[in-house]
C-alpha cells in the first residue's frame, strides 16, 4: 500500500486558483486507509472547499483509484460533472492521481502528498509510478510524475538528452519531460513550465525511524499534525 | 582579458573545449590547451564527459589558470549533490576559476559506470540558482557566506535544434532567469534551423554560442543523426565527408599520403562558424580529440 497525507487546503486552494468548479475522486484503498480519503475526511475537505468560495461539480468515491479500468468507469458514469468541472481534485496517492490524469482531458490535482511504501505482500505498484516523495508535484505537472517520469527525476523540464522525444537513457521509452510538455500544451497550460519550483525537499522521503519498523505507522500511528515535528527530528 | 570581458567587447568569441585524461598524464590536454592561447576567449574543460571516470573539470581548469589561460569549469549535477556542488563552485573560485557551464549531465547508464548511482539532485536550473545564491552570499539552504565570490560568471547550454523544441526553449528561459549570463549550444550542422531557433526567442540578450563539433567521417554523421539528441547532420555534408574518405582510401592503396578526410571535415567547420557568424555571438568548438585540428579550423573560417 502507498501511505498519503493531506496537503494543506491553502496549498490545494492555490492549485485550484483558476479552478472554479470541481469534481472530486476520492479513493477507498490505500488513502481512505490512512484516513486521508474516507468518507468522513473527504467530506470535512469538499466543506472547507465550499467555504472557500468553490464549486463541487460532483464527486467519485472509487474502491481502488489506482485501477485504470474502474476510475474510467467511474469517471463514465459522472461523465456531465466531470465535463463541466474545471479541474479535478484527486484524493489519492500519487499513481491514483495520474491514473485519472491519464484518463482525462482535465488539469488534476492531488490532494495529498504520498509519503511511505507499505509492504502489503503480493500487491505490486500499477504503472504510471509513484516516488511517495512526500511533495507531490502532479497539479504542477499536468499528473505525470516526474520523479518517476524522467530517468534523472528531473524538476525543472527536460534535459539536454531526449532524442525525437525518447529518453537517452532507454530509446524504448518516452522521455517524461516531452510526455509532460505535451499533456500541459494539450490542456493549454504549456507556459506552465516557465515556472520554477522550489526544490525537492529529501527529508519527506526519510521517515522517522519509529516509522520506518513498521509498515501500519500509517493505520495507527500517524498522526498529520505531528509530521513536521517529526521530519525536523530526523 | 577575461572570458566575461571578451563576451562585453568582441563582436564575435570563439571558445572551444579540452576534455582531461583517464588516467594522470596531463601532457596532451595541456598541449591541446596550449594551442588554443591568444586564439580564444575560453577554454572549457568537461566534466567526466560520456559519465566516463576521469581528472575533474576542476583540478585541469586550475591547471590552465596557473599557465594564464582562461578555463571555463563544466559542472555536472550527475556526481555530486547540492552540498559538493556549491562546494565545488567555492573551491574552483579560491583557485581563481570564474567561469562556469552549469549541465545537467547524461545518465550514469550510459557512461563505463552504467551501475553507479545517479545522484540529480539539482539539475542545470537549481545548479544555476545555486551559482546565483552564491554570488549573493547565501547557499541554498539561504545561511549567509562568510565572504562571497562575486565575480561567479554562470553559463549554460540549449539544443537549437532539438524535436521538439519547445521544451528546450522553456528550459532555457529558466536557465537565464536562473543566472546563466552566456549560453553555449550542442552541435549545430544546419544553420537554417540555427536560424529558425534564434528567430523563436528574439528576446533573449544573452550571447549564444553555436556549437560546432569537427566530423570526422562519413559514419560519424550518420552516428549522431541517428543517436545523439538533437543533432542532425544534412546530407551534403555527409556525402564531402563521404567522398573525402574515398578519395583517402584511394590515396592510401597508392601509397600516398591521405589528407582529405581532414581537410575536408576543416572546411566544413570553417563554413559552418562562417555562415553562423551573422546569426549569433560567437561559436563554441568541440573538437573531441582532433584539438590539433582547431588552429587550422579557424585559419580556415578567416575570423
Amino acid at each position: 500500500m502507498i501511505a498519503s497525507e493531506p496537503k494543506p487546503l491553502d496549498e490545494i486552494l492555490r492549485q485550484l486558483e483558476n479552478d472554479q468548479q470541481v469534481f472530486v475522486v476520492a479513493c477507498d484503498g490505500c488513502s481512505a486507509g490512512c484516513k486521508v480519503s474516507d468518507p468522513e475526511h473527504t467530506e470535512q475537505m469538499v466543506k472547507e472547499l465550499r467555504e472557500a468560495g468553490k464549486t463541487i461539480a460532483g464527486l467519485a468515491r472509487v474502491e481502488m483509484v489506482c485501477n485504470a479500468g474502474l476510475t474510467a468507469l467511474m469517471l463514465m458514469q459522472h461523465l456531465a460533472a466531470v465535463n463541466q468541472a474545471d479541474g479535478i481534485l484527486v484524493v489519492s496517492c500519487g499513481v491514483g492521481i495520474q491514473t485519472v490524469a491519464a484518463a482525462v482531458e482535465k488539469p488534476v490535482h492531488p490532494a495529498t502528498n504520498s509519503t511511505y511504501l507499505g509492504g502489503f505482500a503480493g500487491l505490486w505498484r500499477s504503472d504510471p509510478r509513484c516516488a511517495e516523495c512526500g511533495d507531490c508535484m502532479l497539479d504542477f505537472t499536468g499528473g505525470i510524475c516526474p520523479y518517476t517520469a524522467c530517468s534523472k527525476g528531473l524538476l525543472y523540464g527536460s534535459c539536454g538528452g531526449p532524442n525525437k522525444g525518447k529518453c537517452e537513457v532507454d530509446p524504448a521509452v518516452p522521455c517524461g519531460w516531452v510526455r509532460i510538455y505535451e499533456r500541459l500544451a494539450s490542456l493549454g497550460k504549456a507556459d506552465r513550465l516557465k515556472a520554477i519550483p522550489p526544490l525537492r525537499n529529501h527529508r519527506h522521503m526519510l521517515p522517522a525511524g519509529a516509522r520506518r519498523q513498521t509498515s501500519l505507522w500509517a493505520l495507527e500511528l500517524f498522526e498529520p499534525e505531528a509530521s513536521e515535528g517529526e521530519s525536523k527530528a530526523t | 582579458m577575461s572570458f566575461k570581458e571578451a563576451l562585453a567587447t568582441q563582436d564575435f568569441v570563439i571558445t572551444c573545449e579540452v576534455a582531461p585524461p583517464k588516467g594522470v598524464d596531463m601532457k596532451h590536454v595541456l598541449e591541446e590547451a596550449e594551442l588554443l592561447r591568444g586564439k580564444v576567449a575560453g577554454i572549457n574543460v568537461t566534466d567526466l564527459q560520456a559519465a566516463a571516470m576521469r581528472v575533474s573539470s576542476v583540478a585541469t581548469c586550475s591547471l590552465l589558470k596557473q599557465m594564464g589561460l582562461e578555463p571555463i569549469l563544466q559542472m555536472v549535477c550527475r556526481d555530486r549533490n547540492r552540498l559538493a556542488l556549491q562546494s565545488d563552485l567555492l573551491s574552483a573560485y579560491v583557485l581563481g576559476i570564474r567561469n562556469v557551464l552549469c549541465l545537467t549531465g547524461d545518465h550514469t547508464t550510459l557512461g563505463d559506470h552504467p551501475d553507479a548511482k545517479p545522484v540529480f539532485d539539482l539539475d542545470s536550473v537549481s545548479l544555476l540558482r545555486a551559482g546565483q545564491g552564491l554570488i549573493k552570499g547565501k547557499d541554498l539552504a539561504g545561511n549567509d557566506l562568510d565572504s562571497v565570490p562575486t565575480d561567479l560568471f554562470l553559463g549554460a547550454i540549449v539544443t537549437p535544434c532539438a524535436d521538439p523544441l519547445e521544451p528546450q526553449i522553456y528550459k532555457l528561459h529558466n536557465k537565464i532567469e536562473a543566472g546563466a549570463r552566456f549560453i553555449q549550444t550542442q552541435a549545430v550542422y544546419d544553420t537554417g534551423a540555427f536560424e529558425k531557433f534564434m528567430q523563436r526567442i528574439p528576446e533573449v540578450k544573452t550571447p549564444i554560442l553555436a556549437g560546432i563539433v569537427l566530423l570526422k567521417s562519413a559514419g560519424m554523421a550518420r552516428y549522431m543523426n541517428a543517436n545523439v539528441a538533437g543533432v542532425f547532420v544534412p546530407d551534403p555534408l555527409i556525402k564531402e565527408m563521404a567522398e573525402a574518405g574515398k578519395k583517402d582510401k584511394d590515396a592510401k592503396e597508392r601509397g600516398e599520403k591521405a589528407s582529405h578526410v581532414v581537410r575536408t571535415s576543416i572546411n566544413i567547420a570553417a563554413r559552418l562558424i562562417r555562415d553562423l557568424k551573422p546569426l549569433c555571438h560567437g561559436v563554441h568548438l568541440m573538437p573531441l580529440g582532433w584539438g590539433h585540428h582547431v588552429p587550422a579550423v579557424l585559419e580556415a573560417a578567416e575570423l
